[in-house]
Protein backbone atom coordinates (compact mmCIF):
# COMPACT_ATOMS: atom_id res chain seq x y z
CA UNK A 1 0.00 0.00 0.00
CA UNK A 2 2.89 2.32 -0.08
CA UNK A 3 2.93 4.34 -3.34
CA UNK A 4 5.59 7.32 -3.09
CA UNK A 5 4.06 10.62 -4.84
CA UNK A 6 5.95 12.38 -7.07
CA UNK A 7 7.07 14.85 -5.18
CA UNK A 8 10.96 15.24 -6.02
CA UNK A 9 12.79 15.17 -9.37
CA UNK A 10 11.40 14.57 -12.93
CA UNK A 11 12.72 10.70 -12.44
CA UNK A 12 9.99 10.02 -10.03
CA UNK A 13 7.03 12.02 -11.97
CA UNK A 14 7.39 10.04 -14.70
CA UNK A 15 7.67 7.23 -12.30
CA UNK A 16 4.11 8.14 -11.32
CA UNK A 17 3.05 8.35 -14.55
CA UNK A 18 4.15 5.04 -15.70
CA UNK A 19 2.69 3.39 -13.03
CA UNK A 20 -0.69 5.28 -12.89
CA UNK A 21 -0.70 4.87 -16.69
CA UNK A 22 0.10 0.51 -15.98
CA UNK A 23 -2.97 0.30 -13.38
CA UNK A 24 -5.51 2.47 -15.29
CA UNK A 25 -4.62 -0.47 -17.71
CA UNK A 26 -4.91 -3.55 -15.34
CA UNK A 27 -8.18 -1.78 -14.50
CA UNK A 28 -9.60 -1.35 -17.78
CA UNK A 29 -8.35 -4.84 -18.75
CA UNK A 30 -10.34 -5.90 -15.97
CA UNK A 31 -13.63 -4.03 -16.84
CA UNK A 32 -13.52 -5.53 -20.42
CA UNK A 33 -12.90 -9.49 -18.91
CA UNK A 34 -15.67 -9.13 -16.81
CA UNK A 35 -18.08 -7.71 -18.80
CA UNK A 36 -18.09 -10.21 -21.39
CA UNK A 37 -17.18 -13.11 -19.58
CA UNK A 38 -16.87 -14.91 -16.28
CA UNK A 39 -13.17 -15.17 -15.95
CA UNK A 40 -12.56 -13.31 -13.37
CA UNK A 41 -14.94 -14.62 -10.71
CA UNK A 42 -12.11 -16.19 -8.49
CA UNK A 43 -11.26 -12.61 -8.26
CA UNK A 44 -14.68 -11.45 -7.15
CA UNK A 45 -15.18 -13.85 -5.10
CA UNK A 46 -11.54 -12.96 -3.14
CA UNK A 47 -13.03 -9.27 -2.62
CA UNK A 48 -16.78 -10.30 -1.98
CA UNK A 49 -15.08 -12.40 0.83
CA UNK A 50 -12.81 -9.16 1.82
CA UNK A 51 -15.96 -7.05 2.16
CA UNK A 52 -18.35 -9.50 3.29
CA UNK A 53 -17.64 -7.98 7.18
CA UNK A 54 -18.82 -4.48 5.64
CA UNK A 55 -22.42 -5.79 3.99
CA UNK A 56 -23.07 -7.82 7.39
CA UNK A 57 -22.14 -4.13 9.15
CA UNK A 58 -24.32 -2.80 7.24
CA UNK A 59 -27.03 -4.89 7.49
CA UNK A 60 -26.90 -5.34 11.27
CA UNK A 61 -28.48 -2.04 12.54
CA UNK A 62 -31.83 -2.64 10.58
CA UNK A 63 -31.87 -6.38 11.49
CA UNK A 64 -31.60 -5.64 15.15
CA UNK A 65 -34.20 -3.03 14.58
CA UNK A 66 -36.74 -5.63 12.98
CA UNK A 67 -35.82 -7.90 15.15
CA UNK A 68 -36.60 -5.15 18.10
CA UNK A 69 -39.77 -4.22 16.81
CA UNK A 70 -41.05 -8.03 16.73
CA UNK A 71 -40.00 -8.71 20.18
CA UNK A 72 -41.24 -5.44 21.88
CA UNK A 73 -44.76 -5.80 19.64
CA UNK A 74 -47.84 -5.26 22.02
CA UNK A 75 -49.16 -8.66 22.96
CA UNK A 76 -52.43 -7.39 21.40
CA UNK A 77 -50.74 -6.63 18.36
CA UNK A 78 -49.73 -10.46 17.94
CA UNK A 79 -52.97 -11.50 19.36
CA UNK A 80 -54.70 -10.07 16.56
CA UNK A 81 -52.00 -10.82 13.90
CA UNK A 82 -52.06 -14.33 14.77
CA UNK A 83 -55.68 -14.39 14.81
CA UNK A 84 -55.59 -12.77 11.16
CA UNK A 85 -53.19 -15.58 9.94
CA UNK A 86 -54.85 -18.43 11.19
CA UNK A 87 -57.94 -17.21 9.01
CA UNK A 88 -55.84 -17.18 6.46
CA UNK A 89 -54.38 -20.52 7.16
CA UNK A 90 -57.35 -22.02 6.94
CA UNK A 91 -58.12 -19.86 3.44
CA UNK A 92 -54.93 -21.29 1.96
CA UNK A 93 -56.00 -25.02 3.30
CA UNK A 94 -59.23 -25.45 2.00
CA UNK A 95 -57.57 -23.75 -1.62
CA UNK A 96 -55.06 -26.20 -1.23
CA UNK A 97 -57.46 -29.52 -0.96
CA UNK A 98 -58.92 -28.49 -4.34
CA UNK A 99 -55.27 -27.94 -5.62
CA UNK A 100 -54.40 -31.44 -4.84
CA UNK A 101 -57.56 -32.98 -6.74
CA UNK A 102 -56.58 -30.51 -9.76
CA UNK A 103 -53.05 -31.49 -9.59
CA UNK A 104 -54.37 -35.37 -9.85
CA UNK A 105 -56.54 -34.27 -12.52
CA UNK A 106 -53.74 -32.24 -14.70
CA UNK A 107 -51.01 -34.82 -14.57
CA UNK A 108 -53.67 -37.32 -15.72
CA UNK A 109 -54.53 -35.00 -18.36
CA UNK A 110 -51.37 -34.25 -19.38
CA UNK A 111 -50.40 -37.93 -19.76
CA UNK A 112 -53.29 -38.41 -22.20
CA UNK A 113 -51.52 -35.69 -23.93
CA UNK A 114 -48.55 -36.98 -23.83
CA UNK A 115 -46.76 -34.34 -22.65
CA UNK A 116 -44.13 -34.01 -19.80
CA UNK A 117 -45.52 -33.16 -16.39
CA UNK A 118 -44.93 -29.98 -14.27
CA UNK A 119 -42.68 -31.53 -11.07
CA UNK A 120 -42.76 -29.18 -8.21
CA UNK A 121 -40.16 -26.54 -7.92
CA UNK A 122 -38.03 -26.64 -4.98
CA UNK A 123 -37.37 -23.43 -3.27
CA UNK A 124 -35.20 -21.87 -0.40
CA UNK A 125 -35.85 -18.66 2.30
CA UNK A 126 -33.57 -15.70 1.60
CA UNK A 127 -33.57 -12.34 3.33
CA UNK A 128 -32.89 -9.37 1.56
CA UNK A 129 -29.77 -7.54 2.98
CA UNK A 130 -29.96 -3.82 3.83
CA UNK A 131 -27.44 -2.58 1.56
CA UNK A 132 -27.59 0.04 -1.72
CA UNK A 133 -25.97 -0.76 -4.25
CA UNK A 134 -26.34 1.25 -7.49
CA UNK A 135 -29.15 3.74 -7.20
CA UNK A 136 -29.68 4.07 -10.70
CA UNK A 137 -30.06 0.67 -11.06
CA UNK A 138 -32.84 -1.73 -9.18
CA UNK A 139 -30.04 -4.42 -7.49
CA UNK A 140 -30.30 -5.96 -4.39
CA UNK A 141 -28.20 -8.31 -2.42
CA UNK A 142 -29.30 -11.70 -0.51
CA UNK A 143 -27.79 -13.85 2.13
CA UNK A 144 -27.38 -16.87 0.11
CA UNK A 145 -24.43 -17.56 -2.41
CA UNK A 146 -22.41 -20.41 -3.92
CA UNK A 147 -22.40 -22.42 -0.54
CA UNK A 148 -26.33 -22.59 -0.79
CA UNK A 149 -25.91 -23.69 -4.89
CA UNK A 150 -27.33 -20.40 -6.12
CA UNK A 151 -26.82 -20.12 -9.59
CA UNK A 152 -27.29 -17.19 -12.24
CA UNK A 153 -30.16 -16.66 -14.00
CA UNK A 154 -31.96 -18.21 -10.81
CA UNK A 155 -35.53 -17.17 -10.87
CA UNK A 156 -36.68 -15.67 -7.52
CA UNK A 157 -40.36 -15.27 -5.97
CA UNK A 158 -42.01 -13.91 -3.08
CA UNK A 159 -46.00 -14.18 -1.79
CA UNK A 160 -47.66 -12.60 -4.23
CA UNK A 161 -45.49 -13.78 -7.80
CA UNK A 162 -42.27 -13.29 -9.65
CA UNK A 163 -39.44 -10.89 -8.01
CA UNK A 164 -36.68 -11.12 -9.89
CA UNK A 165 -33.93 -13.06 -10.78
CA UNK A 166 -30.18 -13.79 -9.58
CA UNK A 167 -27.15 -12.08 -12.00
CA UNK A 168 -24.23 -12.56 -9.32
CA UNK A 169 -23.40 -14.84 -7.21
CA UNK A 170 -20.64 -14.43 -4.59
CA UNK A 171 -19.77 -16.88 -1.76
CA UNK A 172 -21.97 -15.74 0.72
CA UNK A 173 -24.22 -13.00 -1.18
CA UNK A 174 -25.86 -13.28 -4.12
CA UNK A 175 -26.77 -10.04 -5.97
CA UNK A 176 -30.34 -9.78 -7.91
CA UNK A 177 -32.03 -7.64 -10.14
CA UNK A 178 -36.17 -7.19 -9.93
CA UNK A 179 -38.21 -7.42 -12.99
CA UNK A 180 -39.23 -3.92 -12.64
CA UNK A 181 -35.28 -2.75 -13.35
CA UNK A 182 -35.27 -0.78 -16.83
CA UNK A 183 -32.84 -3.42 -18.44
CA UNK A 184 -35.05 -6.49 -17.80
CA UNK A 185 -37.81 -8.57 -19.55
CA UNK A 186 -39.60 -11.31 -18.65
CA UNK A 187 -41.44 -13.43 -21.32
CA UNK A 188 -45.31 -13.55 -19.75
CA UNK A 189 -48.36 -14.70 -21.27
CA UNK A 190 -52.21 -13.66 -20.43
CA UNK A 191 -53.62 -15.80 -18.14
CA UNK A 192 -57.08 -15.43 -19.38
CA UNK A 193 -56.21 -16.63 -22.83
CA UNK A 194 -52.53 -17.99 -23.10
CA UNK A 195 -51.59 -14.24 -25.00
CA UNK A 196 -47.87 -14.50 -24.94
CA UNK A 197 -45.72 -11.08 -24.65
CA UNK A 198 -42.91 -9.45 -23.01
CA UNK A 199 -43.07 -7.41 -19.69
CA UNK A 200 -40.19 -5.12 -19.62
CA UNK A 201 -38.97 -2.90 -16.58
CA UNK A 202 -39.77 0.83 -16.06
CA UNK A 203 -37.17 1.51 -13.13
CA UNK A 204 -40.13 2.21 -11.33
CA UNK A 205 -40.80 -0.64 -8.88
CA UNK A 206 -45.01 -0.17 -9.41
CA UNK A 207 -44.59 -0.17 -13.07
CA UNK A 208 -43.82 -2.55 -16.16
CA UNK A 209 -44.24 -2.28 -19.85
CA UNK A 210 -45.84 -4.28 -22.37
CA UNK A 211 -44.40 -2.87 -25.27
CA UNK A 212 -45.23 -5.65 -28.18
CA UNK A 213 -49.00 -5.93 -28.04
CA UNK A 214 -50.51 -4.93 -31.09
CA UNK A 215 -53.83 -2.70 -31.01
CA UNK A 216 -55.75 -5.76 -31.94
CA UNK A 217 -54.70 -7.85 -28.97
CA UNK A 218 -56.62 -9.10 -26.94
CA UNK A 219 -56.13 -7.81 -23.70
CA UNK A 220 -57.71 -6.18 -20.93
CA UNK A 221 -57.24 -4.19 -17.91
CA UNK A 222 -57.13 -6.74 -14.85
CA UNK A 223 -55.88 -9.02 -16.76
CA UNK A 224 -53.35 -11.68 -14.79
CA UNK A 225 -49.72 -11.51 -16.20
CA UNK A 226 -47.90 -14.85 -15.38
CA UNK A 227 -44.57 -16.34 -16.07
CA UNK A 228 -44.77 -18.01 -19.34
CA UNK A 229 -42.05 -20.09 -18.81
CA UNK A 230 -40.27 -18.82 -22.36
CA UNK A 231 -36.51 -18.14 -21.42
CA UNK A 232 -36.17 -20.94 -19.59
CA UNK A 233 -35.06 -18.64 -16.27
CA UNK A 234 -38.21 -18.21 -14.44
CA UNK A 235 -40.34 -21.55 -14.02
CA UNK A 236 -44.06 -20.93 -15.74
CA UNK A 237 -46.88 -20.27 -14.47
CA UNK A 238 -46.09 -18.00 -11.38
CA UNK A 239 -48.09 -14.23 -11.37
CA UNK A 240 -45.88 -11.57 -12.55
CA UNK A 241 -48.91 -8.68 -12.18
CA UNK A 242 -51.94 -7.32 -13.53
CA UNK A 243 -52.82 -5.19 -16.33
CA UNK A 244 -53.20 -1.28 -15.04
CA UNK A 245 -53.93 0.59 -18.49
CA UNK A 246 -54.48 -0.57 -21.64
CA UNK A 247 -54.04 2.69 -24.12
CA UNK A 248 -55.05 1.57 -28.14
CA UNK A 249 -53.47 4.63 -30.27
CA UNK A 250 -55.01 4.77 -34.08
CA UNK A 251 -52.02 5.36 -35.79
CA UNK A 252 -50.05 3.78 -34.21
CA UNK A 253 -49.15 -0.52 -34.25
CA UNK A 254 -48.50 -0.93 -30.64
CA UNK A 255 -50.79 -0.47 -27.88
CA UNK A 256 -49.45 0.83 -24.34
CA UNK A 257 -50.18 -1.58 -21.59
CA UNK A 258 -49.03 -0.97 -18.33
CA UNK A 259 -49.50 -3.46 -15.89
CA UNK A 260 -48.41 -3.56 -12.19
CA UNK A 261 -45.89 -6.27 -10.56
CA UNK A 262 -47.76 -8.92 -8.81
CA UNK A 263 -45.30 -9.16 -5.93
CA UNK A 264 -44.30 -6.23 -3.67
CA UNK A 265 -41.17 -5.27 -5.13
CA UNK A 266 -40.56 -2.36 -3.05
CA UNK A 267 -41.49 -4.19 0.67
CA UNK A 268 -40.11 -7.47 0.56
CA UNK A 269 -37.63 -8.37 3.05
CA UNK A 270 -37.79 -12.09 2.43
CA UNK A 271 -37.54 -14.16 -1.06
CA UNK A 272 -37.57 -17.32 -2.46
CA UNK A 273 -34.93 -18.71 -4.64
CA UNK A 274 -36.62 -21.39 -6.72
CA UNK A 275 -34.83 -24.56 -8.27
CA UNK A 276 -37.34 -25.36 -11.32
CA UNK A 277 -37.60 -28.91 -12.91
CA UNK A 278 -35.18 -28.03 -15.31
CA UNK A 279 -32.23 -26.72 -14.04
CA UNK A 280 -30.00 -26.09 -17.36
CA UNK A 281 -26.23 -26.32 -17.37
CA UNK A 282 -25.78 -23.54 -20.03
CA UNK A 283 -27.46 -21.40 -17.55
CA UNK A 284 -25.51 -18.54 -18.87
CA UNK A 285 -27.15 -18.98 -22.32
CA UNK A 286 -30.42 -18.45 -21.22
CA UNK A 287 -29.37 -15.28 -18.66
CA UNK A 288 -27.95 -13.65 -21.64
CA UNK A 289 -31.61 -14.42 -23.53
CA UNK A 290 -33.46 -12.60 -21.23
CA UNK A 291 -31.39 -9.94 -19.84
CA UNK A 292 -30.47 -8.01 -23.94
CA UNK A 293 -35.06 -7.48 -23.78
CA UNK B 1 2.64 15.68 19.26
CA UNK B 2 0.35 12.56 17.82
CA UNK B 3 0.05 13.09 14.10
CA UNK B 4 -3.18 10.82 13.25
CA UNK B 5 -1.67 10.31 9.52
CA UNK B 6 1.22 8.24 11.43
CA UNK B 7 -1.00 5.37 12.67
CA UNK B 8 -2.30 2.67 10.56
CA UNK B 9 -5.69 2.51 12.31
CA UNK B 10 -6.73 5.82 11.92
CA UNK B 11 -6.71 5.91 8.07
CA UNK B 12 -8.09 2.27 7.81
CA UNK B 13 -11.25 3.24 9.73
CA UNK B 14 -11.79 6.16 7.66
CA UNK B 15 -11.54 3.90 4.52
CA UNK B 16 -13.79 1.12 6.23
CA UNK B 17 -16.57 4.11 7.05
CA UNK B 18 -16.50 5.42 3.61
CA UNK B 19 -17.48 1.93 2.08
CA UNK B 20 -19.67 1.53 4.77
CA UNK B 21 -21.55 4.90 4.06
CA UNK B 22 -21.31 3.78 0.47
CA UNK B 23 -23.74 0.98 0.92
CA UNK B 24 -25.93 2.05 3.84
CA UNK B 25 -29.80 2.08 3.15
CA UNK B 26 -30.96 5.39 2.25
CA UNK B 27 -34.71 6.52 1.58
CA UNK B 28 -35.22 6.57 -2.55
CA UNK B 29 -35.19 10.42 -2.85
CA UNK B 30 -32.02 10.40 -0.89
CA UNK B 31 -30.11 8.07 -2.28
CA UNK B 32 -29.51 10.03 -5.39
CA UNK B 33 -27.81 12.64 -3.23
CA UNK B 34 -25.33 10.13 -1.46
CA UNK B 35 -21.73 11.42 -2.17
CA UNK B 36 -19.10 9.59 -3.23
CA UNK B 37 -17.38 8.72 0.02
CA UNK B 38 -14.63 6.62 -1.23
CA UNK B 39 -13.55 9.37 -3.44
CA UNK B 40 -13.62 11.89 -0.67
CA UNK B 41 -11.50 9.67 1.52
CA UNK B 42 -9.17 9.08 -0.96
CA UNK B 43 -8.33 12.90 -2.07
CA UNK B 44 -8.33 13.69 1.40
CA UNK B 45 -5.65 10.86 2.43
CA UNK B 46 -3.85 11.59 -0.94
CA UNK B 47 -3.64 15.25 -0.29
CA UNK B 48 -2.64 14.58 3.46
CA UNK B 49 -0.03 11.81 2.82
CA UNK B 50 0.81 11.30 0.09
CA UNK B 51 3.88 9.55 0.36
CA UNK B 52 1.32 6.61 1.68
CA UNK B 53 -1.71 6.81 0.11
CA UNK B 54 -1.65 6.52 -3.28
CA UNK B 55 -1.87 4.35 -6.05
CA UNK B 56 -2.29 1.18 -5.27
CA UNK B 57 -4.75 2.73 -2.34
CA UNK B 58 -6.61 4.10 -5.12
CA UNK B 59 -7.24 0.34 -7.02
CA UNK B 60 -7.87 -1.54 -3.84
CA UNK B 61 -10.48 0.88 -2.53
CA UNK B 62 -11.78 0.99 -5.67
CA UNK B 63 -12.23 -2.59 -6.40
CA UNK B 64 -13.45 -2.99 -2.62
CA UNK B 65 -16.30 -0.18 -4.29
CA UNK B 66 -16.88 -2.04 -7.19
CA UNK B 67 -17.53 -5.06 -5.32
CA UNK B 68 -19.69 -4.00 -2.88
CA UNK B 69 -21.96 -1.74 -5.58
CA UNK B 70 -21.92 -4.60 -8.13
CA UNK B 71 -20.50 -2.65 -10.56
CA UNK B 72 -18.22 -3.72 -13.33
CA UNK B 73 -14.81 -4.88 -11.67
CA UNK B 74 -12.51 -2.17 -12.05
CA UNK B 75 -15.26 0.81 -13.07
CA UNK B 76 -14.74 2.41 -9.47
CA UNK B 77 -10.75 1.36 -9.70
CA UNK B 78 -10.49 3.61 -12.66
CA UNK B 79 -12.03 6.89 -11.91
CA UNK B 80 -10.66 6.41 -8.13
CA UNK B 81 -6.65 5.81 -9.88
CA UNK B 82 -7.73 9.04 -12.38
CA UNK B 83 -8.76 11.07 -9.51
CA UNK B 84 -5.91 10.06 -7.14
CA UNK B 85 -3.09 10.90 -9.75
CA UNK B 86 -4.57 14.22 -9.84
CA UNK B 87 -4.35 14.50 -6.43
CA UNK B 88 -0.73 13.22 -6.07
CA UNK B 89 0.66 15.75 -9.00
CA UNK B 90 -1.20 18.55 -7.09
CA UNK B 91 -1.04 18.18 -3.09
CA UNK B 92 1.63 20.75 -2.89
CA UNK B 93 -0.07 23.25 -4.68
CA UNK B 94 -3.42 22.20 -3.38
CA UNK B 95 -2.36 22.03 0.24
CA UNK B 96 -0.97 25.66 0.48
CA UNK B 97 -3.75 27.26 -2.13
CA UNK B 98 -7.08 29.05 -0.43
CA UNK B 99 -10.05 26.65 0.02
CA UNK B 100 -12.28 28.19 -2.79
CA UNK B 101 -9.63 26.95 -5.20
CA UNK B 102 -9.21 23.72 -3.16
CA UNK B 103 -12.88 23.34 -3.50
CA UNK B 104 -12.45 24.10 -7.27
CA UNK B 105 -9.92 21.59 -7.93
CA UNK B 106 -11.84 18.96 -5.35
CA UNK B 107 -15.36 20.02 -7.10
CA UNK B 108 -13.15 18.98 -10.75
CA UNK B 109 -12.32 15.54 -9.68
CA UNK B 110 -15.30 14.70 -8.10
CA UNK B 111 -16.82 15.51 -11.77
CA UNK B 112 -13.96 13.46 -13.21
CA UNK B 113 -15.00 10.38 -10.80
CA UNK B 114 -18.81 10.77 -11.50
CA UNK B 115 -17.95 11.30 -15.22
CA UNK B 116 -15.52 8.12 -15.76
CA UNK B 117 -18.51 5.93 -14.36
CA UNK B 118 -21.15 7.62 -16.28
CA UNK B 119 -19.04 7.09 -19.37
CA UNK B 120 -18.31 3.59 -18.44
CA UNK B 121 -21.63 2.65 -17.83
CA UNK B 122 -22.91 4.19 -21.07
CA UNK B 123 -19.98 1.80 -22.73
CA UNK B 124 -21.13 -1.09 -20.75
CA UNK B 125 -25.13 -0.96 -22.23
CA UNK B 126 -26.75 0.16 -19.15
CA UNK B 127 -29.37 2.18 -19.00
CA UNK B 128 -28.59 5.02 -16.27
CA UNK B 129 -30.21 8.43 -15.92
CA UNK B 130 -28.63 11.77 -16.95
CA UNK B 131 -29.17 14.68 -14.91
CA UNK B 132 -29.37 12.66 -11.43
CA UNK B 133 -26.14 11.26 -12.06
CA UNK B 134 -23.94 14.81 -11.22
CA UNK B 135 -25.60 15.10 -7.63
CA UNK B 136 -23.15 13.21 -5.96
CA UNK B 137 -20.82 16.15 -7.38
CA UNK B 138 -22.66 18.47 -5.33
CA UNK B 139 -23.10 17.20 -2.44
CA UNK B 140 -19.52 15.79 -2.47
CA UNK B 141 -17.92 19.15 -2.75
CA UNK B 142 -19.96 20.35 0.31
CA UNK B 143 -19.07 17.73 2.22
CA UNK B 144 -15.23 18.42 0.76
CA UNK B 145 -15.41 21.97 3.03
CA UNK B 146 -16.08 19.90 6.39
CA UNK B 147 -13.15 17.49 5.40
CA UNK B 148 -11.15 20.18 4.80
CA UNK B 149 -11.81 21.78 8.22
CA UNK B 150 -10.10 18.52 9.87
CA UNK B 151 -6.92 18.58 7.12
CA UNK B 152 -6.16 22.42 8.32
CA UNK B 153 -6.06 21.34 11.48
CA UNK B 154 -3.76 17.59 11.19
CA UNK B 155 -1.46 19.99 8.82
CA UNK B 156 -1.42 22.65 11.42
CA UNK B 157 -0.33 20.04 14.15
CA UNK B 158 2.37 19.31 11.40
CA UNK B 159 3.91 22.65 11.19
CA UNK B 160 3.80 23.09 14.74
CA UNK B 161 5.72 20.03 15.15
CA UNK B 162 8.42 21.17 12.72
CA UNK B 163 9.14 24.12 14.16
CA UNK B 164 9.44 22.80 17.74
Amino acid sequence: MNAPGGIGGGREVSSLGLRFSLLAVISLVSMVVDHRDDHLSQVRHAFSIAVYPIEIAVNFPFKTWRWATISLAARTTLLSENAELKGAQLNYDGRLQRMAALEAENIRLREMLDSSARVDDRVLVAEILSVDLDPYRQHFLINRGLKDGVYIGQALLDANGVVGQIVGVEVFTSEAVLISDADHAVPVSVNRNGLRTIAIGTGDSGRLRLPYLTNSADIEVGDLLVSSGLGEVFPSGYPVGRVLKVERRPGQSFAEVIAEPAAELDRDREVLLVWSEEDPDNQYGTVKLVESE
Amino acid sequence: MRNAANTLIWPASTFVLALILTVVPMPDTAAAFRPDWAALIMIYWTLLAPERFGLMTALFLGLAVDTLSGALLGQNALAMLIITYVGLKLHLRLRFSPISQTTMTVFGMLSAYEFVLFWVDGVAGRTVPYSERWMPVLTGTLLWLLLRGALDRVRRQDQARIST
